[in-house]
């Protein structure tokens, strides 16, 4: 699909360099101190001067993932610090913005120290726009992806010849989109924050029913067809050897072996630990059924490794299920 | 917490876990830590200019999670170690009355350099708040 035409605009500012925005404040013990407190770093690089002096600094140095932090311009929406750049690194987002785009979410921070600054030099940063991606879309939506490069720079003191030093440099990547689900406000309500995340529940039917009975019972039982006897799982209507409507259900050993199995590493999905370990368990009696692993290491699954079933409780009781379990053989 | 004792190069190989490290996500954490990194969005310290952005709740900024990530690994390296790089990637937020947990394994080591590459992340209720990497100059 050919690109609209107003991205034109946006990908021609592609490599733009943006000028320099300083800090308010020096490098300075207090901020270094309160950000420690908050953080509860304790490291005394940052806080005990006598045993920074013994450090290749000489003296207290600022934690490294404060670098951006001494450049924000604070409690007032583009108040910096004066001497700054008029100019807007951001200013694709608000094309963007104007043509449908309007959510953004921070993607990456991917933050590099050339070197550790020290109490008292005076930063500033320059910004370039180093990428915008093609339309993508993702479970938020679809938009573009916005890659910002920030080179940090620690000021010569007046006087002193030579150009600044750059000591770090952060790249900054955001996700300018339209939402698929528009944001709407929130509902004050009493229920907490965090939602809490369940286990899906299986679709129980007629021919189902027996199963999941058996489960919260703490019984594995599996289809029998009465004509010819053959065992059946999943469950089914018709005996897939006679073709017989008629069935009840055995209680099976619950041992057996793995026959496959598969490690889920992602997407990660609340509320099931990860990696994940799945198996394809057959049964002694004969048939295969899928179910979750437990007591397993990821690297010492083996196929053919003899397993027992248990039944474990999830959601406050809400939901019983059938892991398996390995055993000697 | 740091102690002044330090990892030694010597001392790491691939596949060493760094000890978890569970962080309670409180309204008091996101609000201070958003101040202390200058950062005074209202969604990280405004239930209620969080909840009209369609969040539930106040969430942590990117200054606080870094700051974070930064020390859940000197806490495993000690005060000799060096960042060169802290690269992030962000996922679920963090809301109040969530614990995220930081759990990290060495996966690189570069003996020229002294350069140890720790991947890391930090879990939340919902998910990975953040996964990443960190690499660390060692003595």
């Amino acid at each position: 699909m050919a690109e609209q035409e107003w991205m034109s605009e946006v990908r021609a500012k592609v490599g733009r360099e943006y000028g320099r925005v300083y800090a308010w404040d020096e490098v300075n013990a207090p901020m270094i101190r309160q950000w420690c407190e908050v953080m509860r770093v304790d490291n005394p690089l940052y806080l005990d001067a006598d045993y920074a002096a013994t450090t290749e600094f000489g003296g207290i140095v600022a934690p490294p993932a404060m670098l951006q932090a001494w450049c924000l311009e604070g409690l007032h929406m583009n108040n910096y610090a004066p001497g700054s750049t008029d100019e807007n690194p951001y200013e694709v987002l608000k094309t963007m913005e104007a043509h449908g785009f309007p959510s953004v979410v921070a993607v990456n921070s991917d933050l590099h120290f050339d070197r550790y600054v020290k109490l008292g030099e005076k930063l500033y940063y320059t910004t370039r726009l180093d990428a915008v991606g093609e339309e993508k879309t993702t479970a938020l939506g679809t938009g573009y992806f916005v890659t910002l490069i920030m080179s940090f720079f620690s000021q010569k003191p007046a006087g002193d010849a030579g150009d600044d030093e750059r000591v770090g440099q952060l790249l900054f990547r955001v996700f300018k989109f339209r939402p698929a689900n528009v944001p709407k406000p929130v509902e004050k309500s009493a229920a907490p924050a965090v939602p809490k995340f369940k286990r899906p529940k299986p679709g129980v039917s007629d021919d189902t029913r027996f199963f999941w009975e058996g489960v919260d019972a703490g019984k594995l039982m599996i289809q029998r067809c009465t004509c010819c006897s053959t065992l059946r799982h999943p469950p089914a209507p018709v005996c897939i050897k006679c073709h017989s409507f008629d069935w009840d259900t055995v209680e099976a050993s619950g041992k057996g072996s793995l026959y496959s199995f598969v490690v889920m590493h992602y997407p990660e999905v609340p509320p099931f630990e990860h990696p994940n370990p799945i198996g394809l368990i057959e049964l002694d009696e004969g048939v295969r059924l899928v179910a979750g692993l437990v007591g397993v290491k990821r690297d010492e699954i083996r196929i053919g490794q003899r397993v027992q079933v248990e039944f474990q409780s999830f959601d406050d009781g809400e939901l019983t299920l059938p892991m398996f379990r390995p055993v000697a053989a | 917490m740091t102690s002044k004792n330090s990892k030694r190069f010597d001392d790491v190989r691939p596949g060493e876990a760094l000890p978890e490290l569970a962080i309670p996500i409180t309204t008091t954490l996101i609000a201070s830590a958003a101040i202390a990194t200058r950062d005074y969005f209202p969604g990280h310290h405004d239930m209620e200019a969080a909840q009209q952005l369609g969040s539930p709740h106040v969430f942590m900024n990117i200054l606080t999670t870094s700051g974070l990530t930064q020390r859940f690994i000197e806490g495993w390296a000690g005060p000799a170690a060096r960042f060169k790089d802290l690269k992030i990637k962000l996922g679920a937020p963090n809301y109040p009355g969530d614990t995220m947990t930081f759990s990290g394994e060495v996966v690189r080591t570069d003996a020229a350099t002294r350069e140890v590459d720790v991947a890391l992340k930090g879990k939340n209720s919902m998910g990975s708040h953040v996964t990443g990497m960190a690499t660390l100059v060692l003595p």
